[in-house]
């Protein structure tokens, strides 16, 4: 019980620290997630019609996702710097596949009538897509944002590794003072918060969903 | 007293201008040899029902997708209202043709209200305007406005979501409504009244319709017009239901509408259109001796007992008025077969085969008798109709194919 009590004064002497890494971490994940959904819903939207552009769309996605992670924070440091940007350019790229899989799934799998008795009454292409694609398709996209955001939750946490922000300091702080005081005090309060931030990012995303999901598909 | 006299060619001649033209129009699918539309030609005429039946694969709905273009011709043209729409923008024209398929198609996150409104919503229609339009349409098929505006489509069931289906292709009040199989997914029951509704609505909407269907009954029910579909679309029989039932112009036709074509063609005539023979009739308070008078002087075995308001009473016939001295109204059995002026052949044959006399009798509104109707008025009636039926096609008034010039 002491570990959890040390714990608790660790994190309370420390809470601006704390709070300003939290924050840090929160804006990282939220500005990739925003890059990040409108270039993937584009992209989703763009091969949606066409098989060939689909897989390749798809393909690459997935080859992204089998990088290291190590080397993908890594690989853009001699192009854009430390700190921000490579691990801003690392996370964007994982957090794409989920997103762009449940966009075209999403779109896919709009009922062929729906559509055909849209196309029937005079709905442009522009119009079936905007009145009736994306509305039906959004809870499916919004189930790979909310999946994806997890995800970059998670892995911002390595950031800190390019120096880039959040909350991956503690847990690099503490890995580095291994066995010294207050080492695994440090990697836990980086664990945990992380965890809290996807936790709330989470019950965000859902609060969303069902204020933007029409009440006859839900 | 023949229809097919004096209105058979009505449909072609009046309306100068087809509502709709299709002139010589094919489609050939890229990967495919054999066209599913074959250089077809059809007019049809304003507030006509027509309908296009024919089996799986011939072509039907193919065909009536090309008239929204739905389907791109390969080749002809289509004429919409004077108007050639080969190549104007599909979408536009679209919005002036109401579009209903088996499947609906409804959109799932909008409310029946938003649905019915979608047309009005593409043409900029004002909200006032819509709200009432919406409300006028969801009364007129049967949907209450304030109790399904707000639901959504999956709140409803097939029948309702049909109904409002309906409402939707007739939101923008399009001239023209393209019906494809559009009660084929609903139950037996639910499918007669819908259609039943929509022949009801259709007489007072008179609009242009052409309905597809795989169902000789309800092509025979619904068409004012039929046309019978074989392969890639060519046209086997196009004429009014009643002369396809009385003269199929061919085996392909008379396998299609299958048996019992002379039954279903007495669902087209009326009873007020025969000539009803004289028949034997008396007062229920007459003596026996008088009714036996009447009874041997007429060929009928049967000799029938009216009220003093002329009211059938009772099929009376020789051996009942040897049995007993009871008066009349007593003897013999209850007349149970009767039918007024405007009741088909078919519910007239109906009645008749429960009846004790193998005879119906036509009632007018109070319940007098107008006479009998034997059975060999209606064969007379079949008789009539097959050679009116055949003359018509012999002098070449029947449009069996009209310009299908098979050029492959």
């Amino acid at each position: 019980m002491s570990g959890i009590t040390n714990w608790f004064d660790y994190v309370g002497d420390r809470w601006d620290d704390v709070w300003a890494a939290s924050w840090d971490h929160f804006l990282l994940v939220i500005q990739v997630m925003i890059v990040a959904t409108v270039l993937s819903v584009a992209v989703g939207i763009a091969v949606r019609n066409n098989t060939t552009l689909r897989n390749v769309a798809l393909g690459i996605a997935g080859v992204l996702i089998t990088i290291p992670s190590l080397a993908l924070f890594t690989i853009f440091i001699p192009i854009v710097g430390l700190g921000f940007k490579p691990a801003f350019i690392a996370l964007l790229l994982y957090a794409i596949l989920p997103i762009l899989r449940n966009t075209i799934t999403g779109l896919r799998e709009v009922d062929p009538n729906v559509l055909e008795s849209a196309r029937g009454m005079g709905l442009n292409a522009t119009q079936r897509l905007v009145r009736v694609q994306l509305p039906l398709a959004w809870p499916v996209i919004l189930a790979g944002i909310r999946v994806s955001t997890l995800i970059t939750t998670g892995f911002a946490a390595i950031a800190t590794l390019v120096a880039g922000p959040g909350l991956g300091i503690f847990i690099k702080d503490g890995l580095r003072r291994l066995g010294l005081p207050l080492s695994m005090e440090s990697v836990w309060t980086g664990t945990i918060f992380t965890i809290l931030l996807a936790l709330i990012l989470d019950v965000v995303l859902s609060t969303i969903g069902r204020f933007t999901t029409s009440r006859g598909v839900r | 007293m023949s229809q097919l006299d004096d209105n058979t060619t009505q449909v072609d001649e009046t309306a100068t201008e087809p509502m709709i033209r299709l002139d010589q129009v094919s489609k050939i699918y890229p990967d495919q040899e054999i066209p599913a539309v074959e250089t077809l030609s059809l007019d049809i005429a304003r507030g006509e029902v027509l309908v296009l039946v024919g089996p799986s694969g011939c072509g039907k709905s193919t065909t009536l997708r090309l008239i929204n273009r739905m389907i791109e011709p390969s080749s002809g043209r289509i004429i919409f209202d004077g108007e050639d729409v080969t190549s104007i923008n599909p979408d536009l024209l679209r919005r002036r043709i109401g579009y209903v398929i088996q499947q609906i198609g409804l959109f799932p996150h909008m409310t029946i209200a938003d649905n019915v409104a979608t047309v009005p919503r593409l043409l900029g229609w004002k909200k006032d305007k819509i709200r009432t339009r919406v409300d006028e349409l969801l009364d007129m098929v049967g949907l209450e406005p304030s109790q399904y505006r707000d639901r959504y489509p999956k709140e409803l069931s097939g029948g309702q979501a049909q109904r409002c289906g309906v409402a939707r292709a007739l939101g923008a009040d399009p001239e023209v409504l393209l019906m494809d199989e559009p009660f084929g997914a609903i139950d037996p029951i639910t499918r007669d009244r819908l259609q039943n509704e929509f022949l009801r609505l259709q007489s007072e909407l008179k609009k242009t319709i052409v309905f597809v269907t795989h169902d000789i009954d309800e092509a025979m029910k619904m068409g004012d017009r039929i046309a019978i579909l074989k392969d890639r679309s060519q046209i086997a029989q196009l004429d009014k239901p009643e002369h396809i039932l009385a003269y199929p112009v061919d085996d392909f036709v008379d396998d299609f509408i299958g048996s019992g074509s002379t039954l279903k063609g007495l669902s087209f005539e009326r009873v007020r259109d025969l000539e009803l023979a004289p028949y034997p009739t008396i007062r229920h308070d007459a003596g026996h001796a008088q009714a036996r008078r009447v009874l041997d002087a007429a060929p009928q075995r049967w000799l029938l007992v009216l009220d003093e308001l002329d009211r059938p009473l009772r099929w009376v016939n020789e051996s009942h008025l040897d049995r007993t001295d009871r008066p009349l109204r007593d003897l013999g059995h209850p007349v149970r077969a009767k039918v007024e002026p405007n009741a088909t052949l078919h519910d007239t044959l109906e009645a008749m085969l429960t009846s004790m006399a193998g005879c119906a009798c036509v009632i007018d509104k109070r319940g007098s008798l107008q006479g009998v109707v034997e059975i060999e008025a209606l064969t007379d009636v079949i008789r009539r109709l097959r050679t009116n039926a055949r003359k018509h096609y012999e002098e070449g008034n029947g449009s069996v194919a009209p310009t299908t010039g098979t050029t492959a």
